[in-house]
C-alpha cells in the first residue's frame, strides 16, 4: 500500500554507472515512479498528461512541415499548398498541426478552469498556477504566429489587427507597431521573424513547463477534496497507477483529436484563409481563431481603443493575482456551496464571450459583450474577494483515505 | 596586539570603499556594455535600409470621373485618390469642426480645406489604413458601403469616415492620415511620397 521511499537500487550496470555520475534514474524514480500522489484523483486531472502530449505533437509535426515550409510572401502559400497536395503525408501532417493546435487549446483551457474548481491556484500553489498563466500566454503568441505563416487572408488581416493593438499606446505605440513589423506594413520581415519565433517559442514553453512540473514536486498535487495528504494511505505511487489513468485519458483523449483531424479537418478552420493573402482587400469579417474569440470579443467590448486593449490583456493578467483575490481557504468548490454556482456561471460567461467574438460587432452583440465583459472582471475582482469572507463552506473530511474509503457520502 | 588589530579593522574598511567603487564600476562598465551589445539586436528589427529606401509611386489622374475614387500601393499600404463632387466636398466643410471626434494634428488635420492641397479641393488622398487597427475601410469601388456619413466605412469593428477622411463614428481614434503628395505633370498625374 505505501509508497516506497528509499533510494531505488538499480541491477542494470550501465544505468549504475550513469546515475552515479548523473543522477537521473533516481530522480526519474522519485519524480514519476514512487511520487506520492493522492488517491483520489479524477478523470480532470489526467489534463496536465494530456497537454503535454499535445506539446510534443506540435513539436514533431511542426519540425517536419518547416522542411517543407518557405517564409516567403511570394512563397509561403504555395508551399502550404505544396505540402497539402505534393509532400508524402503532407495533408496529414498539416492536419495534425493545425488541429493539434485546438486541441493543445481544448487540454489546457479545462486544465486551466479544473484548476479554477478545485482551488489549485492557492497557498503553497501560487508560483506554479503562475508558471501555468506564463505559459498560456506563451501558447497564445505561438499559436497567434503560426496562423500568421499559411499566408492567407486571415494569416495577413489578423496579424495587422493584432499587431496595430500595440499602437494603441500613448508615444510609443507606433514606433513598436513598426519594429514590430521590420516595415510600414505586415510584410516579408515580418513573416521571417514570426518564423523564427514560432520556432523558438515552443520549446521556451517546454523550458516553463519543467519549471512548472518542478514546482508541482514541491508543492505536491492538489486534488479533488482539496485537503493536503496527511500520510502514506491517503496516496499511491504515481506509476503504475497514474501511469495507467492518464494513459487512458490521454488515449481517449486523442481518439477525438484524430478524428477531426481524419474527419472533420477544416472544422475549426476559417475558409477565408484558404484565399492567398491580399493586402488591398480586408475581409468583410476578421475572426481569429476560436480560442481567442473571448479576449478579442473583450476587446470589442471596449469603445475606446486604449481601453479595449487594456481589457484584452487585463482578462488574462487577471489571473496573475488570482490566488491573493480569492480570499477563502477552503480550496475545492466541493465545499463551497455559494462558489460552485459563480464557478459555472464564469464558464458560461466564457462561452457567452466566446459566442460574441464570433459575431460581428453590431446590434445586440454589443450590450451583450459589454455585460459578459464586465461579468469576467467582476468574478475575480469583486465577487472572488467578498464571497471568500461571506461564505460558510461545508465541512472538510478529515482525510483524503477516509473520504474515499470511508463509504458512502451522508 | 590590539593596535594591529584595529588598523586590521581599518584597512578592511579602507578596502570596503575601494571595492564598493570597484564593483559599483563594473556593475556600470557591464550595464552599459550589455545594453551597448543589445541595442544592433534590437535595431536589427527595425525597417532595413531597403525598406525606408521605397520609391515614391506616381499614378496618372486620368480617367478618374468626378466621384470615383482610386487605390495604389505606397510602402505596402493601399493610398485613396479620391475625386470628390461639389456636393462631397460642401458636407466637408459645413461641419462644426468643434463636434469632430479627432481635432486633427500636423499630418491629419481636422479642417478639410487643410487636408487638400489650395485650389485642388476635388482630389482627396488619404493612407488607406484605418486608423483603429489598420483594416482597409470600404467606399473607395463602386458598390461599397461608404457608411453613414458617405466616406469610407471600417468594416472590421464599425468606424465611419466623412467625405473628407475625418473619423465620425466607431472605435478608431484618428483621422485617415493624408500623406505627403504633390501634383505632377501639370495636374494630371500625383507623385506620392
Ligand atoms: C506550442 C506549440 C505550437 C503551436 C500552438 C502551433 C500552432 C500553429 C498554428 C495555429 C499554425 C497555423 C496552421 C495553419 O492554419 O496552417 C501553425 C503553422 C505552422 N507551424 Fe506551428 N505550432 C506549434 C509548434 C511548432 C513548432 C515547434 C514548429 C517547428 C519547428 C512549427 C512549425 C510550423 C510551420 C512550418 C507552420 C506553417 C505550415 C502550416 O501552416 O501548416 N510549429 N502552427
Ligand atoms: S480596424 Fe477599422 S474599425 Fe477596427
Amino acid at each position: 500500500m505505501s509508497s516506497s521511499q528509499g533510494a531505488p537500487a538499480f541491477t542494470n550496470p550501465i544505468v549504475k554507472w550513469i546515475d552515479r555520475r548523473l543522477p537521473i534514474f533516481t530522480f526519474m524514480h522519485h519524480e514519476y515512479g514512487v511520487f506520492p500522489t493522492p488517491r483520489n484523483f479524477n478523470y480532470w486531472w489526467s489534463f496536465g498528461g494530456i497537454a503535454m502530449v499535445m506539446l510534443i505533437t506540435m513539436i514533431v509535426t511542426g519540425i517536419v512541415l518547416a522542411m517543407n515550409y518557405t517564409p516567403h510572401v511570394d512563397f509561403a502559400f504555395d508551399s502550404v499548398e505544396r505540402i497539402m497536395r505534393d509532400v508524402n503525408y503532407g495533408w496529414l501532417l498539416r492536419y495534425l498541426h493545425v488541429n493539434g493546435a485546438s486541441f493543445f487549446f481544448i487540454a489546457v483551457f479545462i486544465h486551466i478552469f479544473r484548476g479554477l474548481y478545485y482551488g489549485s491556484y492557492k497557498n503553497p500553489r501560487e508560483l506554479l498556477w503562475i508558471l501555468g498563466v506564463v505559459i498560456l500566454l506563451l501558447m497564445m503568441a505561438t499559436a497567434f504566429m503560426g496562423y500568421v505563416l499559411p499566408w492567407g487572408q486571415m494569416s495577413f488581416w489578423g496579424a495587422t489587427v493584432i499587431t496595430n493593438l500595440f499602437s494603441a499606446l500613448p508615444v510609443i505605440g507606433d514606433p513598436i507597431v513598426t519594429l514590430l513589423w521590420g516595415g510600414f506594413s505586415v510584410d516579408n520581415p515580418t513573416l521571417n521573424r514570426f518564423f523564427s519565433l514560432h520556432y523558438l517559442l515552443p520549446f521556451v514553453i517546454v523550458g516553463v513547463v519543467v519549471l512548472h512540473v518542478t514546482a508541482m514536486h514541491v508543492a505536491g498535487s492538489n486534488n479533488p477534496i482539496g485537503i493536503d495528504p496527511k500520510g502514506p494511505q491517503d496516496t499511491l505511487p504515481f506509476s503504475p497507477y497514474y501511469v495507467t489513468k492518464d494513459g487512458f485519458a490521454v488515449v481517449a483523449f486523442l481518439l477525438v483529436y484524430l478524428a477531426f483531424v481524419f474527419f472533420a479537418p477544416d472544422f475549426f478552420g476559417e475558409p477565408e484563409n484558404y484565399v492567398k493573402a491580399d493586402r488591398l482587400v480586408t475581409p468583410p469579417h476578421i475572426v481569429p481563431e476560436w480560442y481567442f474569440l473571448p479576449f478579442y470579443a473583450i476587446l470589442r467590448a471596449v469603445p475606446d481603443k486604449l481601453g479595449g486593449v487594456l481589457a484584452m490583456f487585463g482578462a488574462i493578467l487577471v489571473l496573475f493575482v488570482l490566488p491573493w483575490l480569492d480570499t477563502a481557504r477552503v480550496r475545492s468548490a466541493r465545499f463551497r456551496p455559494i462558489y460552485k454556482w459563480f464557478f459555472w456561471l464564469l464558464v458560461v460567461d466564457c462561452f457567452v464571450l466566446g459566442y460574441c467574438g464570433a459575431n460581428p460587432p453590431e446590434g445586440y452583440f454589443i450590450p451583450l459583450s459589454r455585460v459578459a465583459t464586465l461579468y469576467y472582471f467582476a468574478h475575480f475582482l469583486v465577487i472572488l474577494p467578498v464571497l471568500g469572507k461571506i461564505e460558510r463552506p461545508l465541512p472538510l473530511p478529515n482525510s483524503i483515505a477516509e473520504s474515499v474509503l470511508g463509504g458512502a457520502r451522508k | 596586539m590590539a593596535t594591529s588589530n584595529k588598523s586590521a579593522t581599518a584597512d578592511h574598511d579602507h578596502d570596503a570603499s575601494r571595492r564598493d567603487f570597484l564593483f559599483v564600476a563594473t556593475a556600470a562598465t557591464a550595464a552599459v556594455g550589455g545594453a551597448s551589445a543589445a541595442w544592433p539586436f534590437i535595431s536589427s528589427l527595425n525597417p532595413a535600409a531597403d525598406t525606408l529606401a521605397l520609391a515614391s509611386t506616381e499614378v496618372s489622374l486620368a480617367g478618374i470621373e468626378v466621384g470615383q475614387a482610386i487605390k495604389v500601393m505606397w510602402r505596402g499600404k493601399p493610398v485613396f485618390v479620391r475625386r470628390r463632387t461639389a456636393e462631397e466636398i460642401k458636407e466637408a466643410r459645413a461641419v462644426d469642426l468643434k463636434t469632430l471626434p479627432d481635432a486633427g494634428d500636423a499630418r491629419s488635420p481636422a479642417d478639410d480645406a487643410k487636408r487638400v492641397k489650395a485650389g485642388k479641393d476635388e482630389w482627396l488622398v488619404l493612407v488607406g489604413v484605418c486608423t483603429h487597427l489598420g483594416c482597409i475601410p470600404q467606399g473607395s469601388s463602386t458598390g461599397e458601403i461608404r457608411g453613414d456619413y458617405k466616406g469610407w466605412f471600417c468594416p472590421c469593428h464599425g468606424s465611419h469616415y466623412d467625405t473628407s477622411g475625418r473619423i465620425r463614428k466607431g472605435p478608431a481614434p484618428k483621422n485617415l492620415e493624408v500623406p505627403p503628395y504633390e501634383f505632377v505633370n501639370n495636374g494630371t498625374g500625383l507623385k506620392i511620397g
